[in-house]
């Protein structure tokens, strides 16, 4: 494994320029994912994390745009390329797995024509040599008797098998990273288990370094490598999941950490933060988590704080760790 | 599908049935046809032995099933006004119509479903802005106000186009066509455009608010995501999804092109069905109208049951769901 990361995002930022005024949906976001790694991304939702997926693909809905900042995807920079050239990046080197399997695929057509439709997109094929593709890939994600099903339309598989037929789809052409949008928040428990342990199985075998999205923490604790957390659009941790979620370092973190349910342990109440993320276009001057941190201090109110080490990890967050430590 | 498609037929029969009790109530039972037949110097036992020829003495039920008999045959009975077979009076002025309304509506597709396409993925463009205000011009004008102006400006100003008639035919067995002559294929473009200048802005509408839609689906974004380039995300993926209501509407107004074609035909004296329907009308023809309503009906019959193939065809979910 090389040092060079797949996925390389530098300061992001991204604006939605409206009718009152322009709201920042990602600000000064920096995170890497190497090959082979996977890297979880949670967060309350509006927190920015699908945001940021979708601004590496560069599939923000107009008039939303980056602007600012930097994206490099095996050392090239790719933010700044045209839209055809980024036609030819999606799918090839960027694999995409969206929430909902059962509207992620056109209902019109089987899911062999879609499979052998990206590949042939991405490489020199032929009908035939492609169709066969597509039925190892189908194999390959675990969907049983893959040369009959590739005939069959979305609607007849479950939505377990069609979130299969999805990641067989994003890994179609061996992209080098993978987006994988709250994979598993549409299906059954019993299912998310199998899709994440899939999820996990591909990207070790082909060295495919994975954005994992999530609201879920319990699905990062099992699945994820490191873990970024996001709050009103910023990165206020990044850290080795075992130890964030062991030891977070930021104060949002450990509430979220909190809101998780063990089994076994019998709480009367679990614990949540109060309060709510501020809307997009209301930030509160100083550290975005202020109005609802139990720790806020004056300099929290003024100045905003940058990632710095904490930790095992990186936390933006003014309060020193060991104080934190001590007030947990 | 084979199930699916004999309930279809036998449905489509039943209505067809319902529509010839229709035609045979209004024949029957709109005035006496004796004496719509007869003048005033025919004597009693004339009129006795036509009502007896006629069969009006058997039971309705028997009268009826004459009726259906003799219409699926395509016997329709005699014209009052010209004591001509009804049946070769449509057959005559049939092609014209048929030959206008097809050609109306392949222009109103071949134009209107592209623009769908660009003003939804345009929009807010000046130009599909334009396209938008233009098409409720196009909606609101009625089509006689079209029709008049296409002849003062290209027949009267301009002399390009003939402003009336069908120009020179050619008899191809049953069927005259119009298409195979240079002055028959001249006297086609006025009516035609005039006739399709609505249909072309509802499909157009219609398409556009499907596409916008569509395109706001996951699997569009999806298909983005997965490298797909955008035309074909445009004309491949999202346009697939929208054609079910195009469908719909094109057959309908096929339907009721042919049904109200007669405005048009009026207007460039058209020798079609409408024209023949208008002069039904006049002379209280009962026969002509009687067949007129059958088969504009079977028409629309026949449309309705070829979209619901379609559909079938169009989506898989149909198929699986009623094979």
């Amino acid at each position: 494994m090389t040092d060079q990361p797949t996925l390389d995002v530098r300061n992001l930022r991204v604006e939605f320029p409206g009718r009152h005024g322009t709201v920042t949906a990602l600000d000064d976001v920096s995170l890497s994912v190497l090959p082979g790694e996977i890297l979880g991304v949670v967060g309350e939702s509006g927190a920015g994390k699908s945001m940021t997926g979708l601004a590496v693909q560069r599939l923000l809905e107009p008039p939303g745009h980056i602007a600012g900042g930097q994206v490099w995807l095996n050392g090239r920079r790719i933010d700044s390329l045209s839209e055809p050239e980024m036609e030819k990046i999606r799918g090839r080197e960027i694999g995409a797995i969206f929430q909902d399997p059962l509207t992620s695929l056109n209902p019109l057509f089987s899911v062999g024509r879609q499979l052998v439709e990206t590949i042939r997109l991405h490489g020199d094929l032929s009908r035939t040599a492609a169709k066969a593709r597509a039925v190892e890939l189908l194999a390959e994600v675990g969907i049983p008797a893959p040369a009959d099903r590739i005939e069959h339309y979305p609607h007849q598989f479950s939505g377990g098998m069609r979130q299969r037929v999805v990641i067989a789809l994003a890994l179609a052409a061996r992209p080098k990273l993978v987006i994988a949008d709250e994979p598993t928040t549409a299906l059954d428990v019993s299912i998310q288990a199998q899709i994440t342990a899939l999820l996990r199985k591909l990207c070790k075998e082909h060295g495919t370094a994975v954005m994992l999205v999530t609201h879920d923490m319990g699905v990062i604790a099992e699945t994820a490598d490191r873990v970024a957390v996001m709050y009103a659009g910023r990165l206020v941790e990044i850290g080795p999941v075992a130890e964030v979620v062991a030891r977070p370092c930021h104060p949002y973190t450990r509430g979220l950490m909190g809101s998780i349910p063990t089994l076994g342990a019998r709480v009367p109440r679990l614990a949540q933060i109060d309060g709510a993320m501020p809307r997009l276009d209301a930030i509160p001057q100083g550290c975005a988590f202020n109005p609802r941190c139990p720790l806020v201090q004056d300099r929290c109110l003024r100045e905003r704080p940058e990632l710095r080490p904490m930790g095992a990890g990186h936390a933006a967050c003014w309060i020193d760790a060991a104080a934190t430590e001590k007030a947990a | 599908m084979i199930v699916f498609l004999i309930k279809r037929l036998a449905n489509a029969a039943l209505v067809m049935l319902a529509v010839a009790l229709m035609a045979f109530l209004i024949f029957r039972f709109v005035g006496d046809p004796v004496q719509l037949m007869v003048n005033e110097q025919t004597t009693q036992a004339e009129k006795d032995a036509l009502r007896e020829n006629l069969g009006l003495n058997d039971p309705v039920a028997v009268q009826f099933l004459r009726f259906v008999g003799d219409a699926v045959q395509g016997d329709f009975g005699v014209s009052y006004r010209n004591q001509q077979e009804v049946m070769s009076l449509i057959a005559e002025r049939f092609p014209a119509t048929i030959e206008l309304v097809l050609l109306a509506t392949i222009i109103s597709l071949v134009v209107g479903v592209p623009l769908g396409v660009y003003t939804a993925i345009h929009r807010g463009s000046w130009v599909s802005e334009g396209l938008q205000f233009l098409s409720i011009i196009g909606v609101s004008l009625p089509s006689f106000v079209i029709g008049i102006l296409l002849i003062l400006v290209f027949s009267v100003m301009l002399n390009i186009a003939p402003a009336f008639g069908r120009g020179d035919v050619v008899s191809l067995g049953w069927w005259t066509t119009g298409l195979l002559t240079p002055s028959g294929r001249a006297a086609l473009i006025l009516p035609s455009v005039a006739l399709s200048l609505y249909q072309i802005t509802l499909v157009m509408r219609l398409v556009r608010a499907e596409m916008m839609e569509v395109l706001r689906s996951d699997f569009i974004k999806f298909a983005r995501a997965r490298g797909v380039p955008r035309w074909r995300i445009h004309y491949v993926h999202a346009l697939r999804n929208c054609l079910m209501p195009v469908v719909t509407m094109t057959a309908m107004n096929i339907g009721s092109l042919i049904a109200f074609a007669l405005i048009t035909e009026t207007v460039f004296q058209w020798p079609g069905m409408g024209m023949l329907f208008i002069q039904a009308v006049t002379f209280v023809d009962i026969p002509v109208m009687a067949a007129y309503l059958c088969i504009v009906s079977f028409i629309f019959v026949a449309l309705n049951t070829l979209v619901d193939i379609t559909y079938a065809l169009i989506d898989p979910r149909l198929r699986m769901a009623r094979g």
